[in-house]
């Protein structure tokens, strides 16, 4: 059941529950950090209006710097803003930056340590028929190898807003991931976020210390998947399977501790991401894992293949993306598990 | 090159017509692409598939083949309507623009589809690519022609200006370079967003030898790729000052039609309005 503790959308599995695109939420968000702190700068690499900094520009033209079609420019002059005491924002699509900007960032943003938030929008596969040169797919391991930077990626555009605003707060740099297309709106302003920690949004039932129902599988997932998870534990509790499911909305730095805990408690373990699973949350769930609880793990994501053209929906199926792919994941899991 | 006579001008006119006919149709279909470049740039890839290029669309990989690199991937859906007009695939294909399991990729994919050169899309890389080309032809001591066509929106990113140094010091005279001069990008007109003026003195500055022409003139398009040819100590770059959304009267310069989805009802009246055009086309060459 959802975790009455996370106080989620109650109309979530509604047919016409909310919708909105994260990016959405980093618009508001970056204008609400541009309320609170006169620092906060914007930069824009002629995606003004899709990267949803059009709002803030609106309202502090002053302090919205148009760069152009210049991502390496535009990550070096945020550099040179982040070490002047602004707290810059850097948003074009993630392919570009931090695709295209990679070193730059590295060397000026990361190892400067200049406080740079760094935004990278359409990310994922769901950016659908734009084709595989504009689907970021490996924007998470590009910036979570990179030492000094953090990784968010929030589940839908409330949780994108607080990451924003979030951002703003704490120095230094931080990459922060968007999608494109409208999702459902998971979360409320109620529900907890603290940047760094996991937030368990399904549970296996009701009970706690004894009684606690015991968990069959461990679904960790980020990113607007994270929808596909719910509907995936929602069916295998149907099913009888006892389910957690977390959302590890900060993929670095990776809630180590939680992750390990529930995972020893459910002994199987899928890992839910629009990214490459090489190097992405399955990738750091992973690495985690085999230091702390090494258990059976099924990874959802991109199997080092690039994506294509086709509407989002059709994308989510070719590339086992649905609810039905990551029920099928949970079985094998379990099933491995009962192998060892 | 065979000689351009009132007939031939008659026929790519209607050739140019027809193919941004196929540009409204198909992105009208797909639900969306980038619809002003790829009208604004139907004379010049017209002209340049059924006129200028060297090329055999029945062996796309004939190595004598000029080469046309395409930079600004985004303008594709003009490209894919002149390469199956030219022969390269079946013109019933366009219909499957962006749609899954298609070979017409939202931005264009090597290796896919006969007749695309290299894979583009994300800005300012197609000249350091198409200077490769032009290397290589060179070190081959081979004699084929290299096209890299170009937008103005892309000279932001400084990749670009990398490929023009790199061009201009190796002398890449079989290189010319044709730039859809059309004053938008997608934030505004260029010279609000990052202005670029004085455009052609900048290319002059890194050794190249210009020209400026009207992008929508055949006898200019035509005239100014052949001087090229005769240019032998630096690459060219042909300026072609263009009209976005060149043929639509409700698109022409307004920057929103970059890649502005159709309402209903829109793309049937842009027919509408090239078929008349059509036949203004015409009357001025007769
Ligand atoms: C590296 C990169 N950054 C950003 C984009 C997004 N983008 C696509 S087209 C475009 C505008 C470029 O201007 P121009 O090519 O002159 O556009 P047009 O004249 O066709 O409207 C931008 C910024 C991209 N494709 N590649
Ligand atoms: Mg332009």
């Amino acid at each position: 059941m959802l975790n009455p503790d996370a106080k989620l959308n109650p109309h979530l599995f509604d047919d016409d529950a909310a919708q909105a695109p994260t990016r959405d939420g980093y618009g508001t968000g970056l204008v609400a950090a541009g309320e609170a702190d006169p620092n906060v700068v914007a930069l824009c690499a002629d995606l003004t209006e899709s990267t949803r900094v059009d709002a803030f520009a609106k309202k502090f033209p002053e302090r919205f710097i148009e760069l152009g079609v210049a991502e390496q420019n535009m990550a070096t002059v945020a550099a040179g803003l982040g070490v002047s005491g602004k707290i810059p924002f850097i948003s074009s699509y993630a392919t570009f930056s931090p695709g295209r900007n990679w070193e730059q960032i590295r060397t000026t943003i990361a190892y400067n340590d200049a406080n740079v938030k760094v935004a990278g929008h359409h990310a994922g596969i769901s950016v659908g028929p734009d084709g595989a040169t504009h689907q970021a797919t490996e924007d998470i391991a590009l910036m979570r190898a990179m030492p000094n930077m953090k990784v968010f990626v929030p589940c839908d555009a409330i949780e994108a807003h607080k990451a924003t605003r979030a951002a703003a707060h704490i120095y230094g740099p931080i990459y922060l991931r968007f999608q494109r297309e409208k999702t459902p709106v998971i979360t409320t302003e109620d529900t907890p976020y603290v940047p760094g920690k996991a937030e368990v949004f399904w549970v296996p039932g009701k009970g706690t210390g004894a009684r606690a129902p015991k968990s069959d599988v461990l679904i960790v997932a980020c990113g607007a998947l994270v929808y596909n998870a719910l509907h995936a534990a929602r069916e295998l509790e149907e099913a009888k399977v006892g389910v957690t499911v977390l959302n590890m909305h900060s993929v670095k730095p990776l809630d180590e501790r939680k992750l390990a805990d529930l995972a020893k408690k459910a002994g199987a373990v899928v890992t839910v991401e629009e990214h490459q699973i090489l190097g992405g949350l399955g990738g750091a769930v992973a690495e985690a894992l085999a230091r702390h609880a090494p258990v059976p793990i099924e990874f959802i994501g991109m199997h080092d293949t690039f994506g294509e053209s086709g509407s989002p929906d059709e994308l989510i199926v070719r590339y086992g993306m649905t609810s039905k792919d990551i029920v099928a994941a949970a079985r094998r899991a379990i099933r491995r598990k009962k192998l060892l | 090159m065979e000689s351009l006579t009132e007939k031939k001008l008659e026929s790519l006119a209607l050739m140019a017509t027809r193919l941004r006919e196929d540009v409204i149709r198909m992105v009208s279909r797909a639900g969306s692409g980038h619809i002003a470049g790829s009208l604004d740039m139907a004379d010049i890839f017209t002209a340049m598939y059924f006129h200028i290029l060297n090329h055999d669309p029945k062996h796309p990989d004939w190595p004598d083949r000029d080469r046309l690199v395409l930079s600004n991937g985004h303008i594709c859906p003009i490209q894919y309507a002149a390469l199956a007009h030219a022969g390269y695939f079946p013109v019933k294909e366009l219909d499957t623009l962006r749609k899954l399991g298609t070979r017409l990729q939202g931005h264009p994919h090597r290796g896919v589809l006969p007749g695309v050169e290299t894979t583009s899309g994300p800005l300012g890389s197609g000249l350091s690519q198409a200077a490769g080309i032009a290397l290589a032809a060179r070190l081959d001591k081979k004699k084929h022609r290299v096209y890299c066509l170009t937008s103005d929106g892309e000279h932001n990113e400084g990749n670009y200006w990398e490929a023009v140094m790199f061009a201009g010091r190796n002398r890449l005279s079989n290189l010319t370079a044709i730039v859809d001069r059309n004053n938008i990008q997608i934030d505004g007109f260029t010279e609000e967003v990052m202005p670029l003026e004085p455009f052609a003195d900048k290319y002059r500055a890194f050794n190249w030898y210009v020209l400026e022409i009207d992008g929508h003139n055949f006898e200019e398009i035509v005239a100014a790729v052949a001087e090229a040819k005769a240019i032998h100590e630096q690459p060219t770059v042909i300026v072609a000052h263009t009209i976005p959304g060149k043929g639509v009267d409700f698109m022409e310069n307004d920057y929103l039609w970059h890649s502005k989805p159709f309402k209903p009802g829109e793309a049937e009246h842009a027919l509408a309005e090239l078929r008349t055009l059509r036949g203004k086309i015409k009357s001025e060459h007769q």
